[in-house]
């Protein structure tokens, strides 16, 4: 089995893994870093969206071993000394959640968007960008009030 | 109003752990020598078991047990059950097939239960899984709802000749004959409401553990009501006793009605546990399995009808559905397309005369049962698709028609069961109107033609039952449980509060909403009040989140709990400050004496409850805790106007929602911010059901053909606008808080608005949903061409 390591939300992690494991299970099984979500086994629904190396990707599609040597951020690594991200704090600022169960995703997508696109982020840039994740509580209206907010704030 | 009061918009006191990936779902959780169950399930839609041959699966690496329905049979595991009888028109009961855990001589959709490997890990169990050899006598399927009762159709239970499991009927048939023989229009329309997988992004979880030394079972599952788990898999699958068996149900990621129900795996991850000698056994479904097996919902086929006058005044309605149940009735599917449905067909409307006939029939499909609004949903679509069409016959404007119709007073007893107790349907007609611009459409519609567009207005005006229900009024009506709600208020002597309650959030901001009834009425700080629910082994009961519910019943019983805490209290404060009970008064979290200085804030009045130095306990009990059941004197009645705008484009039939207007009355409001996203998500549901998601089995096969996001549509952000939504109130006059509830309002509306609008867009009398582009320009080029013809 290979090993494989990398550093995750800041710390050295290593860890021996079929070579078949997912990034997601890496991270939710070895790691215990349960914050990432598993919503779907076709790539659709962007709960499972982590940083890897900067950019935003969806952690169920990416194999732990092809991630050997990266710098991955989760959920539970995007707030710095105990103050959460811009992100984090518009979502529940906006009331950008619900069940909670695809909000570690569509935090960390937008983050990503945030950075790709900028601070001034509209309306049709942020639902156009929302393509990879999926809500089935908010009907979005709140999703993209605070991406909106948090990105300015980042 | 304090900041965190009643009516403040307050951010959720639960949102800390999700916003920073700590929040709690059954999938998060593992415990000391779990095993992973893997379902062998029915890769055809209707077929004979033969044989099962397990021992090769039995002997793969890993593999603890291979179970299959005579091992269930062996055990005296009973079968899942329907909970609400319902009784056919010549009074017989509904035609209940069994329903085992795992199958039992018959698989009778795809997806169906017919064995589980349980193993080490999770790929030993499914790698065993391959090894199970099921041999099957493949039988003809069925999988439409209008062809289920169809000469030829194969029988799915022997109980149910013609697949039909009850034909039931509501309202005066020969008063409603009468009312259209007298009519100087009628309006008909024959409809389909669509069939849908509710799809929570949380996939269900069970993991089922045995205790040998303590005899005791313990099952984490992705639950809306861990109680009525709990009751239905003691009392009626004989798993164990109820003080043996816990269930809990942590953070639950949605569940929109389809986690409301007891299902398979739950109740044999369990019996799992115990046959492998206590080992925990964990399942999670992944989102394939979640599109087979979830119960479904929706799924009827109407023909309606409306009687008027000649000026627009209904005389009657009459409503002919066929309601597709699936394979096996769920928990509560009997329910759904006859007393959460017909009873619902008076609209906001005065209508002296409604007959309803429903046949629920058998198909080879995944069951059906309550999804988001469930039955009420239908009966609105029926309803507003009726009067919009109706208003465009008689070239009445719909708004006009509509208030030409409208129950004025209150209260309003309907034809169909339901009395109508408080509501002001011209209000929130106004106010949506007024938001919507209805009077400059046409200019907003000719500059959508300028540029080669269509542009339509739907209403939708909705009514819904909620709060569901009172318990004899139920049961009088089939329900196989009561639907009160309980709660219990905990005062620590510190003068901290925990409110454990029977509801159930997966959602919907309990943790908040009730912390600020408590903090109001307490006046201390909603940081100071924690919200205890979702598991069996801490509230002692409770029916659990469903129906909006947990405002009108759930919170009513905190503040009766509340009223209890407040009178103890006062006794208390009483003895302590040396003054008659009747001289004391609470107010803003502060025991006072009339007409003196005396005064204790609440905290000092819980200590002395606790140290209870001041007072002779044979007179007041020491502690300060108190409990309470709810039960409901009437449904509550949440109603309102939505108003929606589209632009077609004709070349394409491509959709777009130009604008939403939501006006809803759902009485008092306690947290508005939660109240709005209640309604985005519910409209959201809606527009995903008149415009992108619709599941399909293949007719031949009985296949699933939607089985993934890959196929079945759900709605994105960039297939929905934001929405303007507006409120008026009428309070609800059958519960002290006068709430009306919230959370399905939405899904129950959005539909009929829609169509309403795009078959005003392109002149048609109606287009099936889901509206796809391919739908749209369909009945764009049958209209055409039915044009050119004449």
């Amino acid at each position: 089995m290979p090993n494989v390591s990398m550093k995750v939300n800041g710390k050295d992690v290593s860890g021996e893994v079929e070579g078949r494991t997912l990034l997601v299970q890496f991270l939710r099984e070895h790691l215990n870093l349960t914050g990432t979500h598993v919503g779907c086994d076709t790539s659709q629904c962007g709960a499972c969206v982590v940083h890897v190396d900067g950019k935003a990707i969806k952690s169920c599609t990416a194999l732990a071993a092809a991630c050997d040597g990266a710098v991955v951020i989760t959920i539970e690594g995007l707030a710095k000394d105990g103050n959460l991200h811009p992100m984090q704090e518009a979502f529940r600022e906006h009331h950008g959640l619900q069940c909670g169960f695809c909000t570690p995703g569509m935090i960390m997508a937008g983050v990503d968007i945030a950075k790709r696109r900028g601070k001034k982020l509209t309306e049709a840039t942020i639902r156009s960008e929302l393509d990879g994740n999926i809500c089935r509580c908010t009907g979005y209206h709140n999703i993209v009030k605070a991406i909106q907010a948090g990105a300015a704030k980042m | 109003m304090s900041d965190t009061g009643i009516g403040a918009r307050m951010v959720r006191k639960e949102d800390h752990r999700f916003i920073t990936g700590k929040g709690r779902y059954t999938d998060d959780i593992n415990l000391q020598g779990q095993t992973y169950a893997h379902f062998v399930r029915s890769p055809h839609a209707h077929a004979k078991i033969k044989k099962i041959d397990v021992k090769k699966a039995e002997k793969a690496p890993g593999v603890h047990a291979v179970l299959t329905g005579d091992d269930v049979a062996a055990d005296g595991i009973g079968g899942l059950i329907c909970g609400w009888m319902i009784h056919s028109k010549d009074g017989t009961p509904m035609k209940a097939g069994g329903h085992p855990v795992l199958a039992q001589g018959k698989v009778r959709y795809v997806g169906d239960h017919v064995a589980v490997v349980v193993a080490d890990t999770l790929a030993q169990a499914q790698a065993a899984a391959e090894l199970v050899n099921v041999s099957y006598e493949e039988l003809k399927s069925v999988v439409e709802t209008g062809k289920a009762q169809k000469r030829g159709a194969p029988r799915i239970h022997d109980v149910a000749p013609g697949n039909r499991i009850y034909d039931w009927a509501i309202g005066d048939e020969a008063a409603t004959n009468k009312a259209f023989e007298a009519a100087a229009h009628v309006t008909q329309l024959d409809i389909t409401n669509n069939r849908l997988v509710p799809n929570p992004m949380e996939p269900r979880v069970a993991l089922g553990s045995y205790d040998t030394g303590e005899d005791h079972f313990t099952l984490y599952t992705t639950s809306q009501n861990p109680h009525v788990a709990r009751l239905v898999i003691s009392a009626f699958i004989g798993v164990a006793p109820e003080h043996k068996l816990r269930v809990v149900a942590p953070d639950v990621g949605g569940g929109f009605g389809s986690k409301i129900f007891i299902y398979a795996e739950e109740v044999v991850c369990l019996w799992a546990s115990k046959r492998i000698g206590g080992r925990p056994v964990k399942w999670t479904s992944d989102r394939s399995e979640a599109f087979l097996c979830d119960a479904h919902g929706r799924d009827h086929v109407t023909h309606a009808e409306l009687a008027l006058d000649v000026k627009g005044k209904i005389l009657g309605l009459r409503v002919k559905t066929v309601a597709n149940l699936g394979a096996y009735m769920s928990t509560f599917s009997s329910s759904v397309p006859t007393y959460l449905y017909a009873t619902l067909l008076s609209g906001q409307y005065n209508i002296a005369n409604i007959y309803a006939e429903v046949d629920a029939v058998y198909t080879n499909t995944a069951p059906v049962d309550a999804y988001r609004g469930a039955g009420r949903p239908e009966a609105t679509y029926v309803v507003e698709r009726l009067v919009e069409t109706a208003a465009r016959e008689m070239e009445i404007d719909p708004a006009e028609l509509r208030r030409r119709n409208f129950v004025t007073e209150f209260p309003h007893q309907t034809p169909v069961i339901m009395c109508y107790d408080a509501g002001d349907y011209n209000a929130s007609l106004k106010a949506a109107m007024k938001m919507a611009d209805y009077k400059s459409f046409s200019v907003r519609r000719a500059a959508t033609e300028a540029k080669g567009k269509l542009r339509g207005i739907g209403f939708s005006n909705y009514i819904e039952a909620c709060g569901i229900a009172p318990s004899a009024a139920v049961g009088s009506l089939g329900a196989g449980v009561g639907l009160w709600e309980s709660a219990e208020v905990r005062v620590n002597p510190v003068g901290t509060v925990e409110v454990l309650t029977g509801s159930h959030s997966h959602g919907q901001g309990h943790e908040t909403t009730f912390a600020q009834l408590v903090s109001d009425r307490l006046g201390i700080d909603a940081d100071q009040v924690a919200i205890v629910h979702g598991d069996t082994d801490k509230v002692q009961f409770g029916m659990g989140t469903y129906g909006s519910r947990s405002g009108a019943v759930g919170m009513t019983a905190i503040s009766k709990a509340l009223d209890k805490i407040e009178a103890k209290a006062t006794k208390v404060a009483a003895h302590v400050m040396e003054a008659s009970e009747k001289d004391v008064e609470f107010k803003n979290g502060t025991f006072s004496v009339k007409g003196t200085d005396k005064k204790m804030a609440f905290g000092e009045v819980a200590l002395q409850a606790y140290v209870a130095h001041k007072f002779d306990s044979n007179e007041v009990e020491p502690g300060l805790k108190e409990g309470a059941f709810h039960d409901p004197s009437n449904f509550t009645f949440p109603a309102g106007c939505h108003i929606c705008e589209v632009e077609v484009d004709p070349e394409t039939g491509v959709t777009e929602i130009a604008n939403w207007v939501a006006v809803d009355d759902f009485g008092t409001v306690i947290n508005p911010m939660i109240v709005e996203g209640q309604v985005h998500g519910g409209i959201a549901q809606g527009v995903g059901q008149a415009l992108t998601e619709g599941c399909v089995y293949d007719p031949d096969s009985g296949q699933l053909v939607t089985g993934s996001f890959m196929d079945y549509c759900m709605p994105r952000a960039d297939d929905l606008p934001s929405f303007d939504l507006g409120f008026t109130k009428t309070e609800c006059p059958s519960n002290p808080l006068g709430l009306k509830g919230c959370g399905e309002a939405g899904a129950i509306a959005a539909p009929a608005a829609l169509i309403n609008a795009i078959t005003d867009a392109i002149g048609v009398k109606d287009v099936p949903m889901p509206a796809t582009p391919q739908a749209v320009w369909n009945a764009i080029q049958s209209n055409a061409a039915k044009q050119a013809a004449e």
